[in-house]
Parts: C-alpha cells; structure tokens; sequence
C-alpha cells in the first residue's frame, strides 16, 4: 500500500444529496411528469407554487374512499371510528415531521386559512372574547404588529387587516438589494410596543432563508408572539418548529406533494389552549345551550364544521414520501439546483437576478428580471418549449416594487427536478431576449 | 410560422417597442383638466391580475358643433319635439384623442399601441362596433380568422386568441378604452 493517501478531487457534490439515479426512480412516482407539453416533454419548474403528486398520495385519498369514508369524531359504528383514527393518525405524521406535539396541529385548508385563524383569533380576544386567558392575544391603539417587506400577500394582508379592526399599527422591516432582511432595522422595529412579530422562514421569490433564530430572540425580547410562514421550507428543508422557537407556523398541503384543500397551523399548546376560536359551529364544542356554547380544548376548538379528511390522509402518504427520502437530501439536492441556478444565470446577459448571488445559501429556485422582455412573454417563451415556469408578481408585490420590478419570471425546483431540466431551462431563457429583438443597449433599461 | 411566431407577430413585437398614442408620464388624475364645450374626457385604469400590468387610457371625444344645414334643418323643427326625434340632424361623437400609459407584456402594450392607431379619430359608434369585432376574435379560441380589411394591425392579434391566458393582456386597453368611453359619455 502507497503510504501517501490517494489524491482525492474536491466533492463538487454533496454527498449527502440526492443522485441523479435517484432522481430518475423519484420521477417514475410522479405520472404527471411523463406528459409532452406544447411537442416537448415537460419541465416542471413551478412546484414553488405547487408540487405534483406521487401515486403513493393519489392512492391514499382514492383508498380512503374506497374503504374507509366516514364522518370523523362523530358516529360511533365502525367505520367512522376508522376513519376517526386515521384522520388523527395524519395528525400525528404531520405533527412529528415538523417537530410537533400532535395536538400542535390543527387543520386547515390552506397556510392563508391558518394565518387568518391566527389573526382572527386574536380580533376575537380584542372583543374580549376567550376570557381572561385570551387577555395576552388582545390589541388596540398602541400595539404594533411587524410584518418584513418579503412577505407572501398571505402573511401580510390579514395583519393589515387585524390592524384596522383592532386599532394597532403595522410596521414592518425592510429588506435589503440582495433580499435578505436588514436586521440592524429590525432591531428598532421591534420594540416594546410590538405584539406580534410575523414573517416567512424563506422567500417564494428571492429564495432567502431568513435567519429565525436571531428574529424569534429579538421578538422573546420584548415578549411578542411570532408566527413563521412555513410554507417554502417545509416541504423542502428539515423543520423543526420547536427547535425553531417560534410560537407558531403555518404550511401548506399542496406545495409538500399533498393534495390541494389542506394546510396546518402549528401553535405552542399553551397559546392554543388560550386562544378563543375562529370558526365555529359544530364539532368544536362540549356543550351547548341557546344562549351560549363551551368549546373543546385544541386542536378541535379551530376545527369546525366537517373536516378535509381525505386530504389530511393524503398529506400524511405526503409526509411518509418525503420522511422515506430524506429531508436532508433533498435539501442538500435542492441547494445544488439552486447554485445550477444562479450560476448558469449569470452567464446569460441581460437577465437579472432576484435575490442573493452566487454561493449564498438559497432555496432550490431563482427568480429573474429579463432586460427589456416582460416576465409574462417570458413565460411564454418558456411554455413554448414545455417548461412551466411561474410570472408575475408571485403574490409578493411590495418585494418586487422593493427590488425595483413588477413582475418577474420564477423557476422554482424540487425533489424531482433534474440537472437537466435545470440546463434546458437556462439554455431557454438565453434564446428569449434574441426572439423578442432586445438589443444588448437596452440592458439595466426598460 | 411557428405557434409562438404565429402568437408574436412581427406587427405585435414593433408596437409593443413603439407604444403610439404612451403619454412620456404615467397619467395621472383627469379631475382639474378644464373641459371645453362639445369636449368629453373619460379615462379608466385596468389591471390584469394574473401578472399586475395595467394600463391607464384617457380618451377625448368631440361632438362638433352642428353645421348652418343642421342649424336650418332643427330650427324649422317645433320647438317641443323631443331630442330624440328623428327628424333632428344628428351630430356626430367622435374619438378625438386616446392616450394611455402603462406597464405590461408585450402583447399588452402592442394592443394599446394598436388601438391608438385604430380609433382615434373614428366616430364612438364606429369605434365600438370595432371593438365588439375584435373581442369576437379574441375570444374565438382561434376559430374566427380575422378581417385584416376591418381590423388593420388588430388583425395581429388573431394568434393570442389560441392562448386563452394571454386574452386579457390583448384585451386590457380596450376594456380601459370602453370603461373610459362611458366615463366620457357621463361628462
């Protein structure tokens, strides 16, 4: 044996990622992804705004018809004790993969569903609704509520409106030119008249992954309640909510290989347990007279009426899918993707990049400004060629007006995404501006 | 000539470039500008909502005033005769002047580009019906092929028709043109 350890070439890959070998078998899991669009196969690059389905999620919700269908925590025949455990079986799953308790959990049909039960929640505690328990949740004239200048419209406009029906005021912390948060403003943003601290774990736009760590200590500072959009890491990064800090979260079914219908609040489950209900009606409640009713402890309290059974089954099928491949991988695939990304981009002339450069840590997706062509013709270019990509302002107007944009064109990857697709839809993108006859004058113009 | 060649017609990528009848500055409100007689102003702001671009479209119509014929022919009218009678010359309303302003794809700047060159000067009901014709092709999914004669440059955008997500940018300064229009027809 040479007593001189063989020469090793730098990892250019993780190891930890998923293979492209790998990638390939995850692809035969997702039927929709075999489909030509437009005379070409289809390169599906917008799972940002929604994420296709492996059979394995299809057959859950199909077998949950076939089998098991009933109405859930109501009826005591057999099959609706079935469909009882299962509904509450997803709970679990769903709860543990995020770092939950499983009463932590409560359903709803979407991340702007939960966010809006939160906020409502809290107006319901500014009428003195929920008692003295609820006192903590209540705001008015004085109070402040901080939002970032990143935030999806889902996270914003109900604090917006929280602070027109309660009287509080809404702040929010600006983002700096390269998308990340300006912490240094934050720090005097949030102060002690702040009473909830609410803002995303990742851009849907930029790909920044904010530091929630540093905000959740800045809002324990000054004892504001802090609600973290989930909905861009966990479906792609390993999340941890507890560990996190954060007292509560919210997700969305759709965009983590789950059907459409179904999303999740996270709350710690003393605030729960304090919080007066959203929606009410039926199966939120223990007793009820004509004047008055008494509410279940959480997570029932904020599931009212009949629940998405069905999806929550198949969110569970979702997160078995994602738990068996490895979050960790797949992020580790993703961030690579990511960096395929931004480098490719910059070689491209004329195209500007939305967000942090290269070797900066990203989700797996980059949003663009193409010189001189509108995001929307982009796209079209794009679809001509099979790729699906997303345009527009991605529900996050002010970050573009802060970036200096309308609109701007979105490639966004997941666990399915190959390098290839990746390449094919650079080697695109470079054809655009040649199509549209932008000369490269009229680059950094209008 | 490819789909996408066939949806980016050559006529569509040099209006969306020239953008005839764009005001140098965004407009802004029509509220102070002094109005003269036989003058109506009208001006409405559309944003597609799929993408956020908007235009703004503020459209001047004239009524000339009526010539010594028509002035001879309604002064030997009875006084009391309704101003809807037949017998009364009609005065022609006409679209003096669109402007607009605007951010958007190229398909949407082209059509109000287009539209600039189309209806200005044409008289109101002229200038509706023309628009009617080209909302048909519009949303004719690509079934209806459309008369260059009527249409002129207009005519280009038969290929976005076969796009049903690009309709409403084709269409967006038009229905700012009607909305406008009817503001015009209240002043």
């Amino acid at each position: 044996m040479s007593p001189f350890p063989a020469p090793t070439s730098p990892p250019t890959r993780s190891a930890l990622a998923l293979t492209d070998v790998e990638v390939e078998r995850i692809r035969n899991d997702f039927p929709v992804l075999a489909q030509r669009v437009n005379g070409h196969p289809l390169t599906y690059l917008d799972s940002g705004a929604t994420s296709q389905n492996p059979i394995s999620v299809m057959e859950a919700e199909q077998e949950y018809y076939e089998q098991r269908n009933a109405a859930v925590h109501r009826g005591a025949h057999t099959l609706a004790v079935i469909a009882t455990e299962s509904f509450e079986l997803a709970r679990e799953k769903v709860a543990a993969f995020v770092g939950a308790l499983t009463d932590e959990i409560v359903w709803t049909s979407n991340a702007t569903e939960a966010i809006n039960l939160i906020a409502y929640s809290f107006s319901n505690a500014s009428l003195w609704l929920g008692g003295p328990a609820a006192r903590r949740f209540r705001l008015g004239a004085g109070d402040e509520i901080v939002v970032t200048e990143g935030e999806h419209h889902a996270n914003l406009i109900p604090w917006q409106q929280l602070a027109l029906r309660t009287g509080a005021t809404l702040r929010f912390i600006p983002i700096l030119d390269d998308g990340s948060l300006d912490l240094a403003a934050a720090s005097v943003i949030v102060n002690a008249k702040t009473r909830v601290l609410a803002f995303t774990h990742a851009s849907n736009v930029t790909g920044v992954i904010n530091p929630v760590e540093e905000i959740v200590a800045l809002a324990k500072a000054v004892g504001a309640l802090t609600v973290l959009d989930a909905c861009q890491t966990v479906p792609h990064l390993p999340v941890n909510v507890t560990a996190l800090g954060v007292d509560f979260a919210v997700f969305s079914g759709h965009k983590m290989l789950g059907p459409t219908g179904v999303g999740a609040l996270f709350g710690r489950a003393e605030l729960l347990a304090a919080m007066p209900p959203f929606l009410t009606g039926g199966s939120m409640i223990t007793t009820v007279s004509m004047e008055a009713a008494e509410f279940l402890a959480p997570p029932q309290r904020f599931e009212a009426g009949t629940q998405r059974i069905s999806q929550a089954i198949a969110l569970a099928a979702a997160v078995d899918y994602l738990t068996e491949t490895g979050m960790g991988r797949i992020a580790a695939w993703e961030a690579e993707l990511g960096q395929r990304l931004v480098a490719g981009l910059a070689e491209i002339p004329g195209v500007r990049l939305l967000g942090p450069g290269a070797g900066v840590e990203r989700l797996g997706l980059a949003a663009v400004d193409v010189a001189g062509v509108h995001a929307h013709d982009v796209g079209q270019y794009l679809d001509d060629a099979g790729i699906a990509v997303r345009v527009g302002h991605h529900c996050a107007q002010p970050l573009h007006k802060r970036l200096g944009v309308t609109a701007s064109t979105r490639a966004s990857a997941y666990l399915y995404t190959t390098t290839d697709e990746v390449d094919l839809f650079l080697a695109t993108l470079a054809e655009v501006r040649p199509f549209f006859g932008v000369s490269e004058l009229s680059v950094g113009g209008k | 000539m490819s789909d996408l060649q066939n949806l980016y017609q050559q006529i569509i990528l040099d209006h969306s470039k020239a953008r005839h009848g764009a005001a140098p500055q965004p407009l802004g409100s029509i509220d102070d500008i002094p109005i003269p007689n036989g003058t109506h102003l009208g001006q409405s702001h559309q944003v597609n909502t799929t993408c956020g671009d908007d235009v703004t479209l503020r459209v001047v119509v004239k009524v000339d005033p009526p010539t010594p014929e028509q002035l001879a022919i309604s002064n030997s009218l009875p006084f009391e005769i309704s101003g809807d009678d037949p017998r009364l010359p009609k005065l022609i309303a006409y679209v003096d002047q669109v402007q607009w302003s605007g951010d958007g794809c190229s398909i949407s700047m082209a059509s109000a580009s287009v539209l600039h060159d189309l209806l200005t000067k044409l008289p109101v009901e002229d200038a509706l019906e023309l628009l009617g014709t080209f909302r048909e092709v519009l949303r004719s999914r690509g079934k209806i092929e459309p008369d260059e004669e009527v249409l002129g440059d207009a005519a280009a955008f038969g290929g976005v028709s076969r796009y049903p997500a690009r309709v409403k940018c084709a269409m967006l300064p038009w229905v700012a043109f009607e909305a406008a229009l009817n503001e015009a027809e209240r002043s």
